[in-house]
């Protein structure tokens, strides 16, 4: 009878997974043949099957919730898989003033709209977060798309792009901190802990990389496979019990393979990150309602013209650092504006706090108003910065 | 020879720029995955990119051929002016012993003073080739040397 009663439960879970990837799928074509992320119109599906939404889910939401945390540490993975180390000195170094500036302009308008909101600090903090970090996977994207990477401004918005998710790596483990949200001393505590972790698994990671990859590198597909995904798992959980985030565990990981074994990696990983991270982002506004999003809506759109304004102001700024002409500012601003990824990640971190659900609304918000508008005016921008020229 | 430019996109993959004598600034990507792309630069807005021109692994390695066998003719063109210097095309004769062999098994630098610059087959070129390229039957040689040097290899590879 338990049998039964399981596999019954079981059919039920395929039937409704099964058609919520099918309507991913869909979106995901649909939002490839626009030429834009799918990001958003995951996020809105998952509006659909959550809480208050039209066709609630039934699927066990620990479940669930699993899949999406394997997500998390999958796109971090291969966002750490993207970069060498080499890569990242010399990023630090050439862009480390966009950086700071691109920080303090980013992160302080989310942080600014946490407090009138009434929010708690450490939900604001999380909300500056959110408004900091573009979506390196639409940028990188865009830039591909509209034959850009070649450009003189590109070279800029890519540094930061990589101090972003540097920064990250001390953010997020802070971040998560605060939201534990203990005495002053033993936040501190645990924050010092925390970087002292980030510091000596990224050294390690350096230190060690070569050699690992080399070990990897004679392994099959198959192999090479679960082991990256063992790895990661591994290193993420451990650095959770350190309470520096799963999240940076696994940036480390992508961090720390090099050479042939990191473009081997990076393909075997993506299908499988595509599908977990599908799951992430559905499952994110899965646990928002409905309700709250229409509530958050003025916020949302507040912020995202701020948010785009001081992108704007940023990429411009770096830009102009680096000796590029009018149009080439506009544009390295234009292509930093979208919001993706990262942002629901940061956000996704307050979802037990008190005020969890507005953090989230907004946050959802924001990154559907960005992700949708940000591509939009890097291609826009094209046309303003030509007009001169050619009249 | 202009100066070119280095460039590391993280993330990405290297760009090598240059201004072309004709005042045209180029510049090739080669992203990690060894897709190039050839970019020419807008002359009205130095920054943007006017022309991208994607070539997959194959692509530019029969650009790089291409390119590779006008050196070969420059190299041929400046020994042919050069007094005392000859060139010869030589075919290797199917059941010469040199075919299947290497450039540096036939040791003709050190036996006979003359350098092989290219070894044609069929449709394709191997510019400058090294010690280790392999002759086939049908191969066409391409030498420099003095005309007694050159003859010298003419026997070698025709035996």
């Amino acid at each position: 009878v338990i049998l039964a009663a399981a596999s019954g439960e079981a059919a039920t879970a395929f039937i409704e997974i099964g058609a919520v990837a099918l309507v991913l799928a869909v979106l995901a074509r649909l939002a490839a043949h626009a030429g834009f992320t799918a990001i958003p119109l995951y996020l809105i599906a998952g509006l659909f099957v959550g809480a208050g939404g039209v066709f609630p889910l039934d699927v066990s939401r620990d479940f669930i919730s699993l899949v999406a945390d394997i997500g998390v540490l999958l796109l971090l993975l291969t966002l750490g898989l993207e970069y060498s180390s080499s890569e990242l000195r010399h990023g630090l170094r050439a862009g480390a003033l966009a950086g700071a500036v691109d920080a303090a302009a980013n992160f302080l308008p989310g942080f600014a709209a946490g407090l009138v909101l009434g929010l708690p600090v450490a939900a604001a903090v999380l909300l500056g977060g959110v408004t900091w970090v573009s979506s390196s996977g639409i940028v990188s994207k865009v830039l591909g798309d509209l034959d850009r990477l070649g450009n003189r401004e590109t070279p800029t918005i890519l540094n930061l792009l990589v101090i972003e998710d540097l920064a990250m790596a001390v953010f997020l483990p802070v971040a998560a901190a605060l939201v534990v949200g203990r005495s002053f001393g033993d936040t501190a505590l645990t924050i010092t802990v925390a970087l002292v972790a980030v510091g000596t698994i990224m050294a390690l990671a350096l230190q060690l990389g070569d050699r690992l990859s080399a070990v990897l590198h004679r392994a099959g597909d198959e192999s090479l496979l679960l082991a990256v995904f063992g790895l990661t798992l591994v290193v993420g959980g451990l650095a959770q019990r350190l309470e520096v985030s799963a999240a940076i565990g696994a940036f480390l990981v992508g961090l720390a393979l090099s050479g042939p074994v990191q473009e081997r990696a990076g393909a075997l990983i993506a299908p499988l990150r595509d599908l977990f991270a599908a799951v992430f982002f559905v499952f994110f506004s899965f646990q928002i309602d409905p309700a709250d999003l229409f509530g958050s809506l003025v916020p949302a759109v507040v912020l995202a013209v701020v948010g785009i304004a001081t992108k704007m102001g940023t990429g411009w700024f770096a830009a102009g650092r680096a000796g590029v002409g009018r149009a080439g500012r506009l544009r390295a601003g234009a292509t930093l504006t979208a919001r993706g990824e990262f942002s629901i990640v940061v956000a996704s971190l307050g979802a037990g706090l008190a005020d969890g659900e507005r953090l989230g609304a907004v946050a959802a918000g924001f990154v559907l108003l960005t992700a949708v508008v940000g591509p939009l005016a890097a291609r826009a921008v094209d046309r303003i910065g030509a007009e001169p020229v050619a009249a | 020879v202009p100066e070119i430019h280095e460039t590391l996109l993280p993330g990405v993959g290297v760009r090598h720029e240059f201004t072309t004598s004709g005042g045209e600034r180029l510049a090739l990507l080669t992203h990690r995955t060894g897709r190039r792309e050839l970019a020419v630069y807008d002359r009205n807005d130095p920054d943007a990119c006017r022309t991208v021109l994607h070539l997959d692994t194959e692509d530019a390695g029969a650009l790089g051929e291409v390119l590779g066998l006008n050196q070969v003719s420059d190299a041929v063109q400046a020994a042919q002016r050069l007094e005392g210097v000859a060139i010869d095309w030589i075919t290797v004769p199917p059941g010469s012993a040199t075919a299947g062999s290497t450039i540096g098994d036939g040791q003709f630098r050190t036996r006979t003073g003359t350098s092989i610059v290219a070894i044609v087959r069929g449709d394709t070129t191997i510019p400058a080739p090294g010690p280790d390229a392999a002759f086939e039957a049908g191969d066409v040689v391409v030498a420099i040397g003095t005309p007694e040097g050159l003859r010298s290899v003419r026997s070698l590879v025709g035996s």
